[in-house]
C-alpha cells in the first residue's frame, strides 16, 4: 500500500519540481513568458477535461467561461477600480449560471445536443458582448496600466504569473484528482463507459453531469481571469473567440482526454510549437497554424482517442508484462 | 400589411429555402448514422468558393459553378465518409465530435490561408437585375436561390421516399444488420449518404454565393443556422429541416427589419437555446 502510493506520487512530484526550477533553468524574458502560458493553458485545458474527458461531453463552446473570468476580471477594473482579482468570485458565479442554463436541458439528451448548444451559446454570447458599449463593445476592456498595489496582478516580469499559474495549476489537479476519486468519479466513469446500464444501477446520470459541467465551468473562468491579468485586456477575439475553445480541446486530447497530467502535456507540446510557428511565420504563420491544429484533432480521433499518455501507457504494459495479460491491459485503457 | 414588410418576408423565405436545403443534408447523415458533421457549415463555404473560383477563372455563373461544387463536394464527401467517419462512428462519442470539429478547422483555415481572410463578393447583377412584382422588389439572384432550393430539397425528399435508393438507406438507417441480411451493403448506402449530404452543400453555397459575402468563417456561421434548423425540424425529417429552414429565414429577416441588422444571429440563437429547453424533440419530431 505504501509503495503503491508513492509509486503514485513519484511522477507528480519528479513533474513539480521540475516546474519550480523552469524559471531557473530557462530564464530569458521569453522562456519565462512561454512557461508561464504553458501552465496557463494548461488551466483551462485541465478544467475543460473535468466535462470533456472524465464526463465525455464534449464542449466546443469552453471560451464561454474563460470569457466571463476575463471580462469580470478587467470590467471589475475598468468599472468600479477594483482588482482584477473581484474576477474570480464573480467569474465563476456567472460561469457556473451560464453552465446550469446549458446543462440542465442538454445533458438529458444525446451528446450531440449538448456539442451544438455549447457552441450555439458561445457564439451567441462573442455576439452579444460585441454589441454591449458596457463590455467594450468590438474594442474590449482593459486592465490597470500602472499597477496601484499587488493586488493589481500587473507585474512587468513573466516570473510572478509563472508561479501564480502554477498554484492554480496544482490546485485544479488537485480539485480534478480529488474528483475522479470521489463517488462522483466513478459515478462519471460508468456514464461515460455505458450511461444505460450506469442509470440502471442508480447513477443519477444527467446530474452527476451537470456537477462535473458546473465544476469545470467555475474553474475554467479562474483560468479566464488570470489570462486577463497577465494581458492586461480583453476583447471579444481574445477572450471569446471560438479559437480558444479549440485550444483547449486539442491540448486535452492530444495529451490525453480523461487523464489527470493528459492536457498539461498537450500544453508543453503546443503552446511552444505554436509559439515558435507565429515567430517563424509571422501573421501569415497563424492561418497555418490552425490548419495543422485540425489536422492533428482529425489525426488524434481517427487514430488515437486516448491522446498520447495513453498511447505511452498501452507500450509500457506491453513492455512491462507478460503476453498474456496484454489483452487484459488493452481494455482497461481503451477509451 | 406594409408592401416593404411583405418584401422582408419573401425575402426571409427565398433565403430560408436554401437554409433548408443545406441542414436537409445534415439531418440525413444525422437520421441515418446518428453522427453531426461539425464541418457542414464549412461545406457550404466550400461550396461558395468553388462558385467564386469559378466565376474568377472562367466568367461563369451559378449555372455553371453549381454543378461544379456538387461535383467537388460530393467527392469530398465520400473522402470524408471513407478516410474518417467510418472509422470513428464506432469509436467513442469524444471521437466522433472532434473527428468532424477537426475537419471543420482544417477546411476553414485552409481557406483562410489560401484565399486571406477578406471578404469576397461575386457581382451583383451576375444572375440578372431586381424584378418588381406588385410593388415587391425581388433580386433575381436570391429568387434563382430560393426557387432553385426548394426543388432540390422537394427532390431530396422524393429521392428518400419514393425509389429504391431511398429504401435502401432507410433500411440501414432503420438497421443496418438486418439491411446487410437482405443484401444492402450498408457502407455503399453510407457512402451515398455522406456525397447527397455534400452534395447539396454545393449546390446550397454556390446559389447562396450570388448574394453572400464570401469569408472562411462563414461556415461557422452557417453551420449553427443548420444545427438550429435541424433540431426546430426534428431528427432525420427532410420536410422538418424545410419548415424549420424557412421558418428561420423569415424570423432572422423580421429581425433584422424590426431589430437591427447585428441582432439577426442573436434572436436565431436564442431561440435555439429555447427550444432546447422547451421542445427538443423539434416541431415536427415525435416525443
Amino acid at each position: 500500500m505504501g509503495k503503491d502510493a508513492m509509486r503514485r506520487l513519484l511522477w507528480p512530484l519528479v513533474a513539480l519540481v521540475i516546474a519550480i526550477a523552469y524559471p531557473f533553468l530557462f530564464s530569458t524574458p521569453f522562456e519565462q513568458r512561454l512557461g508561464a502560458l504553458v501552465l496557463l493553458y494548461a488551466i483551462a485545458a485541465s478544467a475543460w477535461n473535468i466535462v470533456g474527458g472524465y464526463a465525455g461531453q464534449v464542449s466546443v463552446g469552453h471560451v464561454v467561461f474563460f470569457g466571463c473570468g476575463a471580462y469580470a476580471a478587467m470590467g471589475a477594473y475598468a468599472h468600479f477600480a477594483l482588482s482584477p482579482l473581484v474576477g474570480i468570485p464573480v467569474g465563476i458565479i456567472v460561469s457556473v449560471a451560464i453552465a446550469a442554463v446549458i446543462g440542465v436541458p442538454t445533458l438529458r439528451l444525446s451528446g450531440h445536443y449538448f456539442s451544438m448548444a455549447t457552441i450555439a451559446v458561445a457564439e451567441l454570447v462573442r455576439l452579444i458582448v460585441t454589441n454591449t458599449d458596457y463590455l467594450g463593445a468590438g474594442v474590449g476592456l482593459s486592465g490597470p496600466t500602472v499597477p496601484r498595489n499587488v493586488f493589481d496582478l500587473s507585474f512587468v516580469s513573466a516570473l510572478p504569473y509563472y508561479y501564480l499559474f502554477l498554484a492554480v495549476l496544482v490546485l485544479t489537479l488537485g480539485i480534478t484528482w480529488w474528483m475522479a476519486d470521489s463517488r462522483m468519479g466513478f459515478y462519471l466513469r460508468a456514464i461515460r463507459d455505458s450511461e444505460r446500464a450506469a442509470r440502471s444501477l442508480g447513477a443519477r446520470a444527467s446530474r452527476v453531469k451537470l456537477y462535473a459541467f458546473m465544476l469545470s465551468a467555475g474553474l475554467t473562468s479562474v483560468g479566464g481571469t488570470l489570462y486577463a491579468t497577465m494581458f492586461g485586456f480583453v476583447d471579444p477575439d481574445s477572450g471569446l473567440g471560438i479559437l480558444i475553445s479549440v485550444k483547449m480541446l486539442i491540448m486535452a486530447a492530444l495529451g490525453g482526454a480523461g487523464l489527470l497530467f493528459g492536457p498539461l502535456v498537450g500544453a508543453a507540446i503546443l503552446v511552444p510549437l505554436e509559439e515558435i510557428s507565429n515567430n517563424l511565420l509571422g501573421g501569415k504563420g497563424a492561418g497555418l497554424t490552425f490548419v495543422l491544429y485540425g489536422a492533428i484533432i482529425v489525426l488524434i480521433a481517427r487514430f488515437q482517442p486516448g491522446g498520447i499518455l495513453t498511447l505511452i501507457n498501452r507500450l509500457w504494459t506491453r513492455r512491462s508484462k507478460p503476453p498474456e495479460t496484454q489483452a487484459a491491459a488493452g481494455a482497461v485503457h481503451a477509451p | 400589411m406594409s408592401s416593404i414588410l411583405v418584401q422582408v418576408i419573401v425575402g426571409g423565405l427565398l433565403l430560408g429555402a436554401v437554409y433548408a436545403l443545406f441542414s436537409s443534408g445534415l439531418t440525413l447523415i444525422w437520421g441515418m448514422m446518428n453522427i453531426i458533421n461539425f464541418a457542414h457549415g464549412d461545406f457550404v463555404m466550400l461550396g461558395m468558393y468553388v462558385a467564386f473560383v469559378i466565376w474568377t477563372l472562367f466568367g461563369a455563373g451559378p449555372i455553371v459553378g453549381a454543378p461544379v461544387a456538387v461535383l467537388v463536394l460530393a467527392t469530398l464527401g465520400i473522402i470524408v465518409y471513407f478516410g474518417l467517419i467510418r472509422s470513428i462512428m464506432k469509436g467513442p462519442m469524444l471521437a466522433q465530435i472532434l473527428g468532424t470539429f477537426g475537419l471543420a478547422l482544417l477546411l476553414r483555415y485552409a481557406v483562410f490561408w489560401w484565399f486571406g481572410a477578406n471578404f469576397l463578393s461575386l457581382p451583383e447583377n451576375i444572375v440578372g437585375g431586381t424584378y418588381d412584382v406588385f410593388g415587391i422588389r425581388i433580386q433575381a439572384s436570391r429568387l434563382l436561390a430560393g426557387v432553385v432550393a426548394l426543388i432540390v430539397t422537394g427532390g431530396l425528399h422524393v429521392l428518400l421516399t419514393r425509389t429504391t435508393l431511398g429504401s435502401k438507406m432507410l433500411a440501414v438507417a432503420e438497421d443496418s444488420a438486418a439491411a446487410q441480411l437482405m443484401g444492402i451493403r450498408p457502407d455503399s448506402m453510407q457512402a451515398i449518404a455522406w456525397a447527397i449530404a455534400a452534395g447539396v452543400t454545393g449546390i446550397a453555397g454556390a446559389l447562396i454565393a450570388t448574394f453572400f459575402y464570401i469569408v472562411p468563417t462563414v461556415g461557422e456561421t452557417l453551420g449553427i443556422v443548420a444545427f438550429v434548423t435541424v433540431s426546430l425540424g426534428g431528427f432525420g425529417s427532410v420536410p422538418g429541416a424545410l419548415v424549420a429552414g424557412l421558418l428561420i429565414g423569415v424570423i432572422e429577416s423580421l429581425s433584422a427589419y424590426w431589430i437591427g441588422a447585428v441582432y439577426k444571429d442573436i434572436v436565431v440563437y436564442s431561440l435555439f437555446l429555447c427550444f432546447l429547453w422547451f421542445r427538443p424533440q423539434g416541431l415536427m419530431g415525435k416525443a
